[in-house]
């Protein structure tokens, strides 16, 4: 059974058939050729699949393409211009957070996420907030370091704003 | 060293240096193998046995091929005679080789066994039609365990197999007996290595698709060794091995699962040509469970001749392997000669005896993991080691410090028999600074006072040793291994003077397209972004092994090595002639050739490639072009070593365990990327922590597999992994022109024993002696109930 | 990986979604779908349709009294772990909220869902219970509501039937009172192998009564109710009565077992739930005061 519906999709508004239990990853990957999320698991834990839903992360393979009717959906492919996505790419890289890389897009968005509702988390707020992301390759730790240096650069980057202002 | 290498201006071996394949993977543009499309791809699923042991009556398929969308279904019936069975790889002398159909034929052995593929125009609709595949079955007993496998009345798997017992290793070293006479005391204990799903955060997948022009494939697939799947694809298929074209992209890891040859490879490729249509499979978490080889699966009596001062003058190991339902590619030596080489650990012990069980049980079959039979070697010697630390009431430290291989005694052969000798290192030094660094005495008086409050800290450490970076040809076929060890490196010099590397190595994680540049491009003098590194696409790289056995850096880092040291010979020769210098006038740093005495006459880099193809003023004898391919073999086999120490606090209410520090000292020899090196020991850790704490792949009776979805297999998550505080001491390795052992592997063999010896210790005021991987909190907490008595 | 196929609709009023849930008996209720959209991909449900009510404002609301809180079925978990005014009037939700699974699903998950899912190891169930709530449930006869203490049936059973839906959640407000919620993880599946709410009633310095919810631990989550009692003739919280407590507080419960836990070890585990829950309540207390 099938539905036309409407939705957004890193910001351009697209039309598409679908079966209405065609989830979401699927389409964003196989109609829409985004690949950045991807699928580790099948019992919703695994996180590699994290895009944002009208904002929010959530798990692409756990929603249904016709739940996403009217909303907008980003995936990491959408992320290129967000500023809190530049510094934990940079703190990634620096710090070697990623190694096969399968977990990280979605890694970056679920930290993103941390650091919009926490700018000054602490490691453990960090690790709480990361563990519906698995990762087998990194141990986790280097990640961890790539979020908290990421959360001092942005306090940074907004006291000097304040700063910047306060000259004004 | 040679005289290029002295006079190196560029230094990129031994540089933190962030990864230049980062920014794509980061940004979402990895490209894995599920990521593949092709025009009129269909999709493949499987149909597994829900059995672990039945003959199959009958399999109706007429009703899925009916269904809609289905392009085919094939069963074991439709491709008899056009393809071959799946063949083990490594088989060691002796082994019996049961016969392993990709689709079963009449019977099934494993829960999971494919036994039919269905292939579709969408996912949706070939699962759909999967369900309409109607496979009818007659169970059989299923026999899970390998000791019970070789009882008498239990099930037999295979014609060819009596009593499922696929053949038994036997290493004798040294004379075990006398050691056994002359021992003071004999300490012995029941180890078991318990089985373990990988678990890859990408599942396997594949896409195929035979261009019927060209009569030639391309297969796309997750693999570590992608020309070795190509011969065995060839192989299986039965088609010229230059018609297949191997690509192996972006790979979400391997750790040893994704470097066998499957059911599913036959299968796919088979159908893409069979259908004319490309085909794309990728399997399930759940697929995966019970389709991908499982690691590890030993059960071990070890027993340890001992002196009263602690010396150990002998171990002897009788191991039960349990390999599953089929022989898997590596299956036969990865318990013996990878487990038996490394008894007896980092220590003098001259005699072993050990024998090895191979046993055939309805299960999925177990192959190389992470470690390889090193894990399970460094697990038997370090409890043994804590045991008799426990007999002859020795610190466990100071008990080790006794039996420690001395600096001055490599090569070290710990007896006759050995396969390899421990190359170099200082493995007191490593125990010395792992034991300062996590404050060994300091924790030792506050692990006594934190009793007396009724806490129960633990206190564990490990020393491993392994042989890694396989190896040597000739060696390789005499231990049954149907492999070369050799590993290539392609370089050719572009005419604008950038290079690509081709290299036979495949990542999955490790950083080759960051590391290899830094080895060429130190030796060649150029800026980093000048090198290409190309792996996995094997009508780019003509020949290769692949990544396994910690072999990329010391095998084919070497051959890169090697062969840019010979591009850099001939670039000297063409630069001299165009600068009318001899090989002593000639100076090179940081990519200019310099006149010595004439300094005003420079040559860059790239003039002198051009010049190579230009070819207008080539010294006589000289062929045009600039490049170079090197088919490195390995003179022998690095041994990277080390010592973990762990602290970590029991909750003797909960059973839990918080892991309060975790220091690791490893000796991997030079370190080309230290970043990239602490990010290998962190991840290894992390998976050897999963193993002593968290993860068992679990069947019942009937061989149904209880732990088959991450709801029950427990990989670990961010909150499970502590904080490891990674460093290195570097001897480098004598045995390869970079120095580097390997260091894929190490965290995972040193891991386990000194987490599980940090809770035993943390435990031993009850009296608990040893407690099987995982130890889980129910387990911990069962073992304080059953010890019967409250803290002393 | 694949559910089958069914019909989507997407009602905008309870009375909507009841009357499909009226015509259509194999239909089931969508909200978060974290716990149904699971078992249709592993094929293990087969509904023939699903009905979205994430689109129900009747649903979504919340209403923060000064002697009650109603809250909308179809709230979030995070969206109640982000209600400050909630937080404020009763803290078990942020203290339940937090744990549950990770960031992501509780951005999709609802109460509503988790509550009438009944799963033995969700969280949402032990609080309710601490907390005395009351379930209103709507169906083609009209409304009703029932306690807490009658809603959790057995294992995945809600006292909700086929055709009803589970509209608001009503949750009184102590004016003194503190809370804790302690919660044992399945390594793997981070269910709650045994989890205790516990809410204390205080008047001035006295400790009158108490509530402990359980959950994790057998076919459905309950109320300690010797525990309870105890509670409730005088609690002071000195270590050993803490301990006396938790003891008695899972007597005559059997246990569920499965490969992970045995029976032995779970209703040790909630005890010692129990035990943590109290003294993180009290301590509570001692920084409120």
């Amino acid at each position: 059974m099938k539905t036309h519906m409407n939705l957004t999709i890193n910001g351009a508004a697209r039309e598409v058939d679908v079966e209405h239990r065609r989830l979401l990853v699927h389409t964003l990957r196989d109609t829409f050729h985004l690949t950045g999320a991807h699928i580790g698991c099948d019992t919703s834990q695994c996180g590699a699949c994290t895009v944002l839903l009208d904002g929010k992360t959530v798990r692409s393979c756990t929603v249904l393409t016709v739940q996403a009717e009217g909303c907008e959906v980003r995936t990491m492919e959408g992320m290129d211009d967000d500023p809190v996505v530049r510094v934990l790419k940079k703190w990634f890289n620096e710090l070697h957070g990623l190694q096969c890389g399968y977990c990280t897009p979605a890694m970056i968005l679920a930290a993103r996420a941390l650091l919009l509702k926490n700018s000054d988390p602490s490691e453990h707020d960090v690790r709480a907030s990361l563990h519906g992301n698995l990762c087998r390759c990194t141990g986790y730790q280097n990640i961890v370091d790539a979020v908290l240096a990421s959360a001092k650069t942005l306090q940074q980057a907004s006291l000097e704003s304040v700063e910047e202002h306060a000259h004004d | 060293m040679t005289e290029v290498m002295d006079q190196r201006a560029t230094r990129f071996i031994g540089q933190a240096i962030a990864r230049r394949e980062d920014k794509r993977l980061m940004s979402g543009r990895g490209k894995y193998t599920s990521d593949f499309r092709f025009d009129g791809m269909a999709y493949a699923v499987f149909v597994r046995s829900p059995f672990a042991h039945a003959t199959i009556r009958s399999i109706a398929t007429g009703e899925a091929a009916a269904a809609p969308g289905v392009v085919g279904v094939l069963t074991a019936r439709d491709i008899e005679g056009k393809v071959g069975d799946i063949k083990p790889n490594w088989v060691i002398n002796g082994a019996k080789v049961p016969s392993h159909p990709p689709l079963a034929v009449e019977r099934v052995r494993y829960l999971g066994e494919p036994v039919a593929v269905v292939i579709a125009a969408t996912l949706e609709q070939a699962v759909d039609a999967a369900e309409l595949v109607m496979a009818e079955y007659d169970e059989l007993p299923a026999v899970v365990d390998a000791e019970a496998a070789l009882t008498e009345d239990a099930p037999l798997l295979h014609a060819n197999v009596p009593a499922n017992h696929i053949g038994v290793y036997r290493v004798k070293g040294g004379d075990h007996e006398a050691a056994t006479k002359r021992a003071d005391r004999l300490v012995k204990i029941r180890l078991v290595n318990q089985r373990l799903i990988p678990s890859p955060l990408e599942p396997r997948a594949l896409c195929a698709s035979h261009d019927a022009t060209s009569d030639t494939l391309t297969f796309v697939v997750p693999t570590q060794v992608p020309h070795m799947s190509k011969r065995w694809l060839a192989e299986a298929l039965r088609w010229p091995e230059h018609r297949i074209r191997i690509v192996a992209p972006d790979i979400g890891g391997g750790f040893g699962a994704k470097m066998h040859f499957y059911a599913e490879e036959i299968l796919v490729a088979y159908a893409s040509k069979h259908f004319a249509c490309p085909v794309s499979w990728t399997e399930t978490r759940s697929e995966n469970c019970v389709a991908t080889t499982h690691g590890r699966a030993h059960v071990e009596y070890v027993e340890a001749a001992v002196t009263l001062d602690g010396k150990v003058l002998g171990m002897k190991v009788r191991s039960f392997a349990n390999l599953g339902a089929y022989l898997s590619n590596m299956g036969t030596g990865i318990p013996t000669v990878n487990t038996a080489s490394y008894v007896t650990g980092n220590y003098q012990i001259n005699s072993v005896d050990v024998e090895v069980n191979l046993v055939t049980t309805n299960t999925t079959p177990v192959d190389a993991y992470r470690g390889a039979g090193r894990p399970e070697a460094a697990y038997i010697i370090e409890r043994a080691m804590d045991a008799v630390a426990r007999e002859l009431d020795i610190d466990p430290v100071e008990l080790r410090r006794r039996n420690l291989v001395q600096p001055d005694q490599f090569p070290y052969a710990p007896h006759e028999a050995a396969r390899g000798k421990w190359d170099s290192g200082d493995y007191e030094a490593c125990l010395n600074r792992a034991t300062d660094l996590i404050d060994y005495a300091g924790w030792r008086k506050r692990q006594i006072e934190l009793r007396k409050q009724g806490r129960f800290i633990g206190i564990g450490v490990s020393c491993y040793i392994e042989l890694v970076g396989m190896g040597m040809s000739v060696m390789l076929s005499r231990v049954g291994f149907d492999r070369g060890g050799w590993e290539s490196a392609h370089i050719r010099v572009h005419s604008d003077g950038k290079v690509t590397l081709f290299s036979g190595s495949m990542p999955q994680g490790q950083g080759h397209a960051t590391t290899f540049a830094q080895i060429v491009a130190d030796v060649l003098q150029l800026p980093l972004d000048d090198v290409e590194v190309v792996q996995g696409d094997t009508d780019r790289v003509l020949a290769g092994h692949g990544t396994f056995n910690s072999r990329s850096v010391p095998v084919g880092g070497s051959a890169a090595f090697i062969a840019a040291q010979k591009i850099s010979v001939k670039a000297r020769l063409i630069a001299a002639h165009m600068l009318g210098a001899t090989d002593e006038t000639l100076l090179y740093s940081d990519g200019v050739f310099v006149h010595r005495d004439h300094g005003e006459s420079s040559l860059p880099f790239a003039q002198v490639a051009r010049m190579a193809y230009v070819a207008s003023k080539l010294p006589p004898g000289c062929e045009p072009g600039l490049e170079e391919r090197v088919f490195y073999e390995p003179t022998s086999m690095g041994a990277p070593n080390g010592c973990h120490a762990v602290v970590l606090e029991v909750d003797v209410e909960t059973g839990s365990v918080e892991i309060l520090d975790y220091v690791a000292v490893d000796d991997v020899g030079v370190l080309i990327n230290p970043l990239l090196c602490h990010g290998q020991m962190q991840g290894g850790i992390a998976q050897g922590i999963g193993q002593a704490l968290y993860e068992e792949a679990r069947y019942d009776e009937s061989g149904q597999l209880l732990t088959g979805s991450l709801l029950d297999y427990a990989f670990p998550k961010s909150e499970q992994i502590p904080r490891i505080r990674t460093s290195f001491l570097v001897s480098p390795a004598p045995g390869n022109p970079l120095g580097a052992k390997g260091i894929g592997e190490a965290g995972c063999v040193g891991a386990p024993p000194a987490v599980v010896s940090a809770v035993c210790d943390a435990l031993k005021p009850f009296g608990i002696q040893h407690i099987d991987m995982p130890l889980t909190p129910p387990k911990i907490w069962r073992a304080i109930q059953d010890a019967g008595r409250s803290a002393t | 990986m694949i559910p089958y196929d069914f019909e989507y609709v997407r009602p905008t009023t309870v009375a909507d979604a009841v009357a499909l849930l009226s015509n259509h008996p194999d239909a089931k209720l969508l909200a978060g779908g974290h716990s149904l959209l699971p078992i249709m991909k592993l094929r293990l449900a087969r509904p023939s349709m699903l009905i979205d009510i994430t689109h129900v404002p009747e649903l979504r609301r919340i209403e923060v009294n000064d002697d009650s809180v109603i809250i909308g079925a179809g709230l979030t978990h995070a969206e109640l772990e982000a209600d400050s005014r909630l937080q404020d009037s009763i803290p078990l939700f942020g203290k339940v909220a937090e744990v549950i699974a990770d960031p992501a699903v509780r951005n999709r998950g609802t109460i509503g869902g988790s509550l009438v899912n009944a799963d033995p190891s969700a969280d949402w169930p032990a609080a309710m219970l601490a907390l005395e709530a009351e379930m209103e449930i709507v169906g083609p006869t009209g409304s009703r509501r029932v306690p807490a203490t009658n809603f959790f049936e057995g294992v995945m059973a809600s006292a909700v039937q086929p055709e009803e839906l589970l509209t608001r959640i009503i949750v009184p407000v102590l004016t003194e009172s503190v809370c804790g919620y302690r919660k044992f993880r399945h390594p793997a599946s981070g269910y709650a192998v045994a989890a205790a709410a516990v809410v204390l009633r205080y008047d001035g310095e006295r400790c009158i009564d108490g509530r402990i919810g359980i959950t994790g631990v057998a076919d459905a989550a309950f109320n300690a109710r010797a525990a309870e009692t105890m509670l409730a003739a005088g609690f002071d919280g000195r270590p050993e009565q803490i301990r006396e407590i938790a003891a008695v507080a899972l007597d005559g419960v059997v246990a569920l077992e499965d490969g992970f836990a045995d029976s032995s070890y779970r209703l040790q585990l909630a005890r010692t739930m129990v035990e943590r829950a109290l003294a993180d309540a009290l301590k509570n207390r001692t920084s409120n005061a």
